[in-house]
């Protein structure tokens, strides 16, 4: 259409899929073909980057800068009455941030996946589920209409479940996979609704022509609208994994950990900040529901971090930590600050990818170094971690520029994003003065952000070795393969702030800049908000002690030389018991919801309608009455003169009958 | 008088028909029947029809009853069987089939003949006077019914030949 | 005058004449109750013959002789049949009931 390279935006998730095709050819065909699969995998992902990067320099080039998304349409899917949805991709300043940010880091991931998964047996179906993924979520960032998104999001969601019961021979990791299917479901159904009023009250469900409408089509505040975003709202709660649908995500840990980074990490669970995004207009013209969106989000963050204060499954702090800056995400773009939302998307990608991996470094020495021993303990669990920084010195170093680019200490990429979200929620408490206290419980969980991160690092790499005497000749850094993306994500996450530099620092605000055309519509619904520079400096100021105390604080405060092995642990106690064990919202949901509906699929359903309605009524009861019917006629044919001559006098009775009336 | 015999007759012919069926053994349902049959023909008498009532004790009490009394006869049946008859499901049915039929043939017969046909009384003794007994019967059967006449003699002569064919043991 | 009755009796004799068929299990006996049936339409037919004409008692010479005809006929089947069966009852003549 364009003429130029942006018009092969199609072969992203095109080579994408084919990764997925002939991988999967491999895993059913020739499984041990490990180095074919790893080329594949990992060469599909970095060509898609390229390609990603071209398509972005060209649309940089576009001589006139396009008003409109350029859309590329593929084939009619669903022509049906007045509803017409194509096979689209649209390409916008949007879609490219995601774009660039799901092939890149994806890319980094897929080679540490090399490394990380090199003896595993289902090394092919891992790698073909992984760019199966890609494929998916390349679809969701990429699509020009909510049914084309809404194929990624499912998309996805499958692929998540097929790679976090990966090992599904263990039925927890298959429970864990079902887990996030199911809650992702309810996320769906809101989804989906949202999607039949969006087309019921605007006559499309295309984004250029949903937004074009939306104003006019739509009463600002009303019914509708809210109902419209909070229905959305309710889907992205289910994606990523925020206050009520969260739970699954730390049962997800359970999958491999370069698909905690890839998936849950940095890319699927950011769907529902990139749907909220995208669909910034509907919620301007919703304040109820944008400001549910920055409550949800922010309560979501101070919760999560309490939780993590008290985890001792190394992934399951990131899990948590992840649910909690994603609360950040969702205050920002309730707020109205799409950019910043954005901008702390693709800082907390380097991150806490780089977190992630960095931890399955430590999980992949520690697993080696018991399977050496033959020992079966926990080779997550950070008590029987610590003084790792002698063996792996490089994994310790670049968790560290993680630990304080997710703290938010200045000049790394998260100081600016998170800096940028707790500004722009307090310069909105201005007018509204609630979100002050959404700001209040941000600043809070930047504390204990700073605190149960500094505790990790702490407990893993510093203080006395708890792993064992036999197993610590055993620990070592990790293969390259593996620590090369590490290195490039260090690099990332420690510089990744240029991409958005505040005006305060007379930075370029290149991101801001950018996402303009997208955000700009409704922006101009949202009520302005400034801050003088001297509030600004100070709120800087504000937050960056505040991660300083936590950091130092819990550099003082914990002990790690008192803890013990996790086999030999004591119980928690007290308060920490209900941190240790999340607020027992788990269990509460099984109680009120998982227990009931299990005792009404028992009882009632399967009980009652299947088996003494369906099976008893209908099926049998159908062969009963075909069998009673058949006895009477066999009683009609018999054979026996007598009861012929019976039926014969009845029939005489009925012509009589006929002749009386 | 004459309807005080009629009725005197018909509750013979009744309560012995009633006999006839439930007999248990055939040679008594048999002489019951005949002496149905003999009743009844004291009631064609009754009726104006003397030369019928002749030929019903001659033909039917005489010949048809003889026919039935030799096959039984002949098959030695004449002890009575234990289950001839049917057991309670089959007096049961009997029963209201038989109810059943009795009340409508009673409604029917309450129907009454349309006005213009029916005969003034004494017609028909009237034409016996005339034509003789015998007669009366007669020359309808031979003038207007003398095709049926004939083909119920082919029937007889069939008759005969289906029944030796039948009851012979070698053709 | 007499027509009445006569077809108030017809009706019980044809009535008892069904009951029979329904009730008896030896086919002689139950040939004997259609005879009884004959005998009672005959009755009807004499019956009328006062009101509607001659032709009635005409017809009963007519029935009389198909009923002879009749059975001669049926009591030679039922000897065919004992000669099989060894008996005449009911039960035992059930041949329609196969294939």
């Amino acid at each position: 259409m364009t003429g130029t390279t942006v018009d092969l935006i199609w072969l992203a998730p095109a080579l994408a899929l084919l990764g997925f095709v002939l991988n999967g050819a491999l895993a059913l065909l020739r499984p041990s073909a490990k180095t074919l699969v790893s080329v594949i995998g990992a060469g599909v992902l970095l060509a898609a980057f390229a390609v990603a990067i071209a398509v972005f320099t060209a649309f940089i080039g576009l001589p006139t800068a396009p008003e409109a998304p350029l859309v590329f349409r593929y084939w009619s899917w669903i022509p049906v009455g007045t509803l017409q949805v194509d096979f689209a991709f649209q390409v916008d300043q949007l879609s490219l941030v995601m774009l660039l940010v799901v092939t890149g880091v994806g890319s980094l991931i897929h080679l540490f996946s090399i490394g990380y998964m090199k003896e595993d047996p289902g090394y092919a179906r891992y790698f073909a589920y992984l760019n199966l993924f890609v494929f998916f979520m390349l679809v969701l960032v990429l699509g020009a209409s909510f049914p084309v998104m809404f194929v990624g999001w499912e998309g996805v969601g499958l692929c998540s479940y097929l790679l976090i019961g990966f090992w599904f021979n263990d039925a927890v990791n298959a429970n864990a996979g079902r887990k996030a299917f199911i809650m992702n479901r309810i996320g769906d159904f809101g989804f989906m609704v949202a999607m039949f009023m969006i087309f019921w009250s605007t006559g499309s469900l295309d984004f250029d022509t949903v937004f074009a409408h939306a104003p006019t089509a739509l009463a600002a505040g009303g019914t509708t609208i809210t109902a419209i975003t909070l229905l959305l709202f309710l889907g992205c709660t289910g994606k990523s994994a925020q206050i009520p649908l969260y739970t699954w995500l730390p049962d997800a840990m359970a999958g491999p950990t370069p698909v905690s980074a890839l998936i849950h990490a940095a890319t699927m669970v950011t769907a529902g900040v990139y749907l909220v995004a995208r669909c910034n207009l509907l919620f301007a013209l919703a304040p109820v529901s944008s400001a549910v969106v920055a409550g949800v989000g922010a309560l979501t963050a101070l919760f999560a971090a309490t939780i993590a204060l008290k985890q001792w499954d190394i992934k399951k702090v990131l899990a948590y930590s992840t649910i909690s800056q994603l609360g950040y995400m969702f205050l920002a773009v309730g707020t109205g600050a799409i950019s910043a939302g954005i901008f702390h998307l693709a800082t907390h990608a380097f991150f806490k990818a780089l977190l992630f991996l960095g931890s399955g470094s430590v999980i992949y020495a520690m697993h080696h170094a018991y399977h050496a021993t033959h020992s079966h303990e926990d080779a997550q669990d950070m008590r029987n971690m610590g003084g790792l920084s002698r063996y792996m010195p490089w994994t310790t170093v670049l968790m560290w520029i993680a630990t304080l680019a997710i703290a938010g200490i200045p000049v790394l990429s998260g100081f600016f994003s998170k800096d940028e979200i707790l500004t722009a929620a307090f310069a909105r408490g201005r007018i509204h003065p609630e979100w002050l206290v959404f700001w209040g419980f941000g600043l809070a969980t930047a504390l204990l952000t700073a605190f149960y991160m500094t505790r990790l690092i702490l407990y893993t790499f510093y203080g006395p070795n708890r792993t064992g005497e036999q197993e610590q000749s055993h620990l070592h850094e990790a293969p390259w393969i593996m620590t090369g993306p590490l290195v490039v994500l260090g690099v990332l996450s420690a510089i990744g702030g240029i991409l958005n530099v505040p005006a305060l620092y007379h930075g370029g605000e290149w991101l801001h800049h950018w996402l303009e055309p997208v955000v700009h519509p409704g922006a101009a619904l949202r009520p302005e908000a400034q801050l003088s520079s001297a509030t600004e400096w100070m709120l800087v100021g504000i937050a960056v002690a505040t991660a300083i105390i936590g950091m130092v604080g819990a550099w003082r405060l914990l002990r790690p030389q008192d803890l013990v092995p996790a086999r030999s642990a004591p119980e928690e106690r007290g308060f920490a018991r209900v941190l240790r064990n999340k607020w027992y919202i788990d269990e509460i949901y099984d109680a009120l919801f998982v227990r009931p509906l299990v005792w009404v699929s028992r009882e009632v359903l399967w009980k009652q309608v299947d088996q003494r309605v369906i099976d008893g009524a209908a099926v049998n009861g159908a062969a009963r009455g075909a069998r009673a019917l058949g006895w009477t006629n066999r009683w009609l044919q018999s054979g026996q003169v007598g009861t012929y001559v019976a039926i014969f006098v009845v029939g005489v009775l009925l012509v009589l009958w006929r002749a009386m009336s | 008088m004459t309807l005080t015999f009629f009725w005197i007759f018909g509750v013979i012919a009744m309560g012995s028909a009633l006999l006839c069926i439930t007999r248990k053994n055939p040679i008594g349902s048999a002489l019951w029947l005949v002496v149905t049959l003999f009743a009844l023909a004291a009631l064609f008498v009754l009726l104006d029809a003397q030369f019928i009532a002749v030929l019903q004790v001659l033909v039917y009490a005489g010949a048809i009853m003889v026919l039935f009394l030799f096959v039984i006869m002949l098959l030695n049946l004449g002890r009575p069987g234990p289950t001839d008859i049917k057991g309670p499901v089959g007096v049961l049915a009997a029963t209201v089939l038989a109810g059943a039929l009795l009340l409508q043939l009673r409604v029917l017969s309450q129907a009454t003949l349309p006005p213009g046909i029916r005969l003034p009384a004494g017609t028909i003794s009237a034409l016996q006077q005339q034509q003789g007994m015998v007669g009366s019967v007669a020359n309808p059967l031979f003038a207007a019914y003398l095709v049926p006449f004939e083909i119920a003699s082919v029937l007889l002569l069939a008759a005969i030949v289906g029944a030796v064919v039948l009851a012979k043991r070698k053709l | 005058m007499l027509l009445s009755p006569a077809l108030a009796i017809s009706a019980v004799l044809f009535t008892l004449g069904v009951a029979g068929v329904l009730l008896r299990r030896n086919a002689i006996v139950i040939f004997m109750c259609v005879e009884l049936m004959l005998n009672a339409v005959n009755l009807t037919f004499v019956a009328l013959a006062q009101s509607l004409g001659v032709g009635g008692q005409v017809f009963v010479f007519f029935v009389m002789a198909v009923a002879a005809a009749e059975a001669a006929v049926g009591l030679a089947i039922i000897l065919a049949v004992y000669r099989h069966k060894q008996s005449v009852s009911l039960q035992n003549m059930n041949l329609l009931k196969d294939g």
